[in-house]
């Protein structure tokens, strides 16, 4: 039989208690300030892309009937844009207005808003998910993001399509980008008209991003111009996109 | 010192109270203390990104125009403030603990959850995700594999699987009482889970870990287009995200009333035999 040791329980049991909690309280935020312990973390965010990817192929997100649509649409982010410019197409309601799409194409263009309209439109009533935890269901009109490309004609080496937006947000300028997998869906589009209106300010007029598999930081508002790249280095942060570079968010918001 | 190997739980007339036997299988151990420090995180971090938007919603679609089922936040009446847990229209004063609260330098917070009970402590949606999505793979990881080795082994069926003696409302009564009365089983007795303590293991592990992975998926986007059952089996996204909530609950719940079992039961027997395996079986009464 074992020999039974002679220990101070209590005292082992408070030590025990007392050092569990100044290790969580303090201990997991030191540890996340580890680079390579965090960079561990981070790895997830490719295990997500992946297994998404395999598992999910070219799924459609789910759409809805008029009947599930939010009463209110909440409106996130830049609900205005300063700058002058944007508020004279605003004042004119974007008639003079031009979508530019440049970087690795064949073809650079300058597309007004009603060439837009007047491509092959999809109609969409999708849920909206917030990296928050809110969803809002509405509908979205626009062409779809390959029907622009392929006016351009992207060049072999382009793999990430970069939305610049009219907006700052926090004074530094809004942008996003997912790969030319997400822009092929057939789901992706760009909005300029919701809910059966043209988008409103607030919901990013003219033109908006819906990737829908996606969550909602990545629905790019008051896109100025479309910018096909090999890489996402030496773009602002270099992690493609707002809330990647300012606030640590996954560039594949899938989850 | 010879310990005496015990896989099967079947009462052994050899074992007296106070011998040590070896008792919880390598798996059972890794997989618990792996489970208790991510299980910590999940809620930790969790609970941060409940804080980036405090309320919860039934449906497909809530947010702030929306009516919330649960809410936690701060309100001003004249000169003061204080925080509240809203459930329906009943409102609760929660202030020091939810909706309002210092933090360690003594600064007045307006969150839903305080720093001491959040991973990261000061308020990080992006990092509270880096955190429980890294975990959630360990979780299910580690569940799958622990459920898959303790069927292959025997685990399951000799030690979680309930009989039916022990599904008569007579037996189950007669244990409820003798929780009640704090009365353990003693010697070779003590080796085998009684029926409550199965049934709240087998509730963790068939019930509510499965709940919380996939109300958790059903809140993906990108699963949602694969997978859209998930979300529907809840009746849509924020109806799984108020579930994923509640289990969270009843999983913190559920750990209250394992870590009271064992300091009843004996913490450094019971801990020890949770590290090393190796345990003393409870005196009998004299």
């Amino acid at each position: 039989m074992m020999a039974e040791r002679s220990f101070d329980r209590r005292k082992l049991i408070r030590l025990g208690a007392a050092a569990t909690g100044a290790a969580l309280l303090s201990g997991c935020d030191r540890l996340f300030d580890n680079p390579a312990f965090r960079g561990t973390l981070e790895e997830a965010e490719d295990l997500h892309r992946v297994t998404q990817r395999i598992l999910g192929g070219q799924a459609l997100a789910r759409e809805f009937a008029e009947a599930d649509m939010s009463p209110v649409f909440r409106a996130n982010g830049s609900k205005s844009v300063a700058d002058a410019i944007y508020r004279a197409h605003l004042a004119q309601g974007f008639a003079h207005w031009s979508l530019r799409v440049d970087g690795l194409v064949e073809r650079p263009l300058d597309l007004p808003l009603v060439a837009l309209k007047q491509m092959t439109q999809r109609r969409q009533i999708t849920r909206h998910d917030c990296v928050e935890g809110w969803s809002a269901i509405g509908q979205w009109r626009g062409p779809r993001l390959e029907q622009v490309l392929a006016l351009a004609r992207p060049r072999p080496q382009a793999r990430y399509v970069v939305l610049h937006c009219a907006d700052l947000y926090h004074g530094k300028p809004y942008y996003e980008s997912i790969d030319m997998i997400d822009a092929r869906h057939p789901q992706t589009i760009l909005a300029w008209e919701m809910n059966g209106k043209p988008l409103e300010e607030a919901h990013g007029a003219p033109l908006r991003l819906r990737v829908e598999r996606q969550l909602g930081y990545k629905q790019a508002k008051f896109i100025s111009r479309i910018e096909l790249r090999a890489s996402l280095a030496g773009l602002y942060g270099g992690k493609g996109g707002y809330w990647e570079d300012n606030g640590a968010y996954a560039w594949y918001a899938g989850i | 010192m010879s310990d005496i190997p015990v896989h099967d739980p079947d009462p052994h007339p050899a074992l007296r109270g106070g011998d040590v036997v070896r008792r919880h299988r390598l798996s059972t151990r890794l997989w618990h203390w792996t489970n208790a420090v991510t299980l910590l995180v999940m809620v930790m971090s969790g609970l941060m990104i409940f804080n980036a938007h405090p309320m919860l919603y039934w449906g497909e679609y809530g947010a702030n125009y929306d009516r919330p089922w649960l809410k936690i936040g701060s309100a001003r009446v004249g000169a003061s403030e204080f925080g509240y847990v809203q459930i329906g229209t009943r409102r609760f004063d929660t202030t020091g603990t939810l909706g309002l609260w210092q933090n360690a330098d003594g600064q007045t917070q307006r969150r839903a959850f305080p720093g001491w009970a959040t991973i990261p402590s000061r308020y990080s949606l992006a990092a509270a995700r880096i955190w429980h999505l890294a975990f959630a793979w360990v979780l299910a990881g580690g569940l799958a594999l622990y459920l898959l080795w303790s069927l292959v082994n025997g685990h399951l069926r000799r030690d979680i699987h309930i009989t039916r003696t022990e599904w008569s409302p007579r037996h189950l009564w007669q244990e409820v009482r003798d929780h009640a009365r704090l009365r353990f089983p003693a010697g070779a007795a003590a080796l085998r889970y009684n029926a409550l303590q199965k049934i709240a293991y087998a509730l963790v592990l068939f019930g509510l870990l499965p709940l919380m992975i996939l109300t958790g998926l059903a809140m993906s986007p990108g699963t949602d287009a694969w997978f859209p059952l998930a979300g529907e089996l809840f009746g849509g996204r924020q109806s799984a995200r108020s579930v994923h909530f509640l289990g969270m609950a009843a999983l913190i719940g559920f750990f209250v009333v394992h870590i009271a079992m064992v300091v009843l039961a004996g913490p450094f027997n019971e801990v020890r035999s949770m590290i090393t395996g190796r345990y003393r079986l409870p005196k009998e009464r004299g």
